[in-house]
């Protein structure tokens, strides 16, 4: 079948896998904005900066201190939620009065200059990160790294314990129901800018563990974030903004659809995400998952 | 008439909407066991009194004292710690919520309050449509599950705001049985109303509010001598 349409499957097989892991790496990062959006109403802009921070943390963390990559996943997210947390309580909560523009233009400063310090620092070239998990396995069809392997599991597990947090557990229906009522839910008791504060620095720390899982397979580099969000935030318009499932499922099957288009026709590869954005948005202006308002 | 005791004092409450100045010095005070109504037309100030109690107005002065303590400058989430529990007029029922989420949704704020099955038991439509969308109700039982939500948290003092509005007579019946029945069980209720005839089904006293004022208090046993009087307050 496969040499009927001219295609060696190895190199079929390969570009899926790729297009998994980039599609993990989209599905963790949208769902992160999805979260941030939902319930600050913030285009987070600075979502690649942190991505970003969290691959140079754990270089950081491995290189300074010998912390290894299995601490880091643990410590990072922490590292870099602290780092978010402080960010909206200093800029952020001043702006949820006003209209999304501000909240994007703010946090498009931060990402340049964050990326900015960075760059100065450690220079554009990228740093190693060494493999955690050297080696492979040899299929019938093709040659699955470990680390690899690795990625697409532990995505998947962060993906879908972050929809069942949300949509499942108490502690979501805290937030769904202050994406509706802040004011009802804060009058219910409950602490709603500090539910707002956590939930910032946990879309951060989402981010921020995404990077840490990144670092191995992309070297670490100051631009790795602003490379990827243009694309990410394309799926989340294509997903619609705030759904997570919608997050989920669109990150990982446009990675797949990309990968699938290398194969078939090379020359698309790099616009097919935004004809598919261009196509729901005259189709489904709210995207896939979204809900009109 | 009302010495220091009463449960809920407020006094000279100011509040506003952005530039608009809405509450000009509301003062009235409810006892513990009370049913009190704020009676008034459309834009009086008695929703807007009762978020300025509960804190969800930002821009708000003067003084709310609950059981003796100063609540003005406290956010409306340690309001609500203090027992008191507010159930909008729009109900303020959450559609990415199903009906058992919006009715455990509020958190426990003190001991005693209802539980799921004393609840059930007052509203039993709500047991058969736990897994229902909140927002797929009828308009009925979206008010008993935004009333049912704020008995199980031990809160004592209940801000209902127009309970009745748009409702069916044989609902409204079934809410003023409700009210009736949570002042037996010891509860103290501020209720909002644009229909007195119901209100004096259900309350000991009235206040009259126009123009975020209180203008005058009418006893409900008084309520048949002052009917024009009344009428001519609402614009009936």
């Amino acid at each position: 079948m496969f040499e009927l349409l001219g295609i060696a499957p190895q190199a079929l097989f390969g570009q899926l896998l790729l297009g998994l892991i980039n599609g993990a790496f989209y599905a963790m990062l949208s769902l992160g904005l999805a979260v941030i959006f939902g319930l600050l109403n913030v285009i987070n802009f600075t979502h690649g900066a942190q991505y970003m921070m969290g691959a140079f943390v754990a270089w950081m963390l491995l290189e300074w201190v010998g912390v290894p990559y299995w601490g880091a996943l643990v410590l990072v997210p922490i590292i870099v939620g602290a780092f978010g947390v402080l960010l909206e309580k200093v800029f952020l909560k001043r702006l949820y009065h006003l209209d999304h523009l501000y909240g994007l233009l703010l946090t498009f400063g931060l990402a340049l200059m964050i990326e900015g310090v960075f760059r100065k620092q450690f220079g554009s070239s990228g740093l190693p990160y060494a493999n955690p998990l050297p080696g492979g396995t040899r299929l019938d069809f093709m040659f699955l790294p470990n680390y690899r392997a690795w990625v697409v599991v532990a995505s998947l597990v962060i993906c879908f314990g972050t929809w069942f947090l949300i949509e499942r557990t108490k502690l979501g229906s805290y937030l769904r129901a202050a994406v509706e009522r802040p004011d009802l839910v804060q009058a219910f008791g409950i602490n709603v800018p500090r539910m707002i504060t956590l939930t910032y620095g946990f879309g951060v720390g989402l981010a921020a563990l995404a990077g840490v899982l990144a670092a191995p397979i992309y070297s670490v580099n100051p631009l790795m974030g602003s490379n990827l969000i243009i694309i990410v935030f394309a799926v989340v318009v294509i997903g619609g903004m705030g759904s997570i499932m919608g997050a989920i499922v669109t990150g990982f099957g446009l990675g797949v659809i990309e990968g699938l288009t290398k194969v078939f026709y090379p020359e698309a590869s790099n616009t097919v995400i935004f004809i598919i954005m261009a196509i729901v948005l005259m189709l489904k202006p709210a995207g896939l998952f979204g809900t009109p308002k | 008439m009302h010495n220091g005791a009463s449960e809920l004092a407020v006094r000279d409450l100011n509040a506003w909407y952005g530039e608009s100045h809405i509450l000009h010095g509301m003062q009235f005070e409810v006892n513990k066991g009370e049913v009190v109504t704020l009676l008034g037309r459309n834009g009086a100030g008695k929703t807007t009194t009762m978020k300025a109690v509960m804190g969800m107005i930002p821009s708000r002065k003067g003084s709310v004292l609950f059981e003796g303590e100063e609540l003005i400058a406290l956010p409306s989430n340690k309001i609500a710690r203090r027992g008191l529990a507010f159930c909008p007029e729009e109900r303020g029922i959450f559609s990415s919520l199903n009906v058992y989420e919006n009715l455990t949704l509020p958190p426990a704020v003190r001991p005693g309050g209802m539980s799921l099955d004393d609840i059930y038991q007052i509203f039993p439509n709500l047991k058969e449509r736990l897994k229902s969308q909140g927002t797929k109700l009828s308009g009925g039982e979206q008010q008993m599950l935004a009333i049912g939500r704020i008995l199980r948290t031990g809160a004592n003092f209940l801000l209902l705001d127009e309970p009745t509005e748009g409702l069916a007579p044989v609902i409204v019946q079934q809410i003023g049985a409700m009210i009736r029945l949570l002042k037996s069980k010891g509860y103290t209720v501020l209720l909002v109303e644009q229909n007195f005839r119901f209100a004096s089904t259900v309350a000991d006293r009235h206040y009259v509010v126009e123009h975020g004022k209180v203008i005058d208090m009418i006893a409900n046993d008084q309520i048949a001598a002052n009917t024009q009087k009344l009428e001519s307050y609402l614009g009936v």
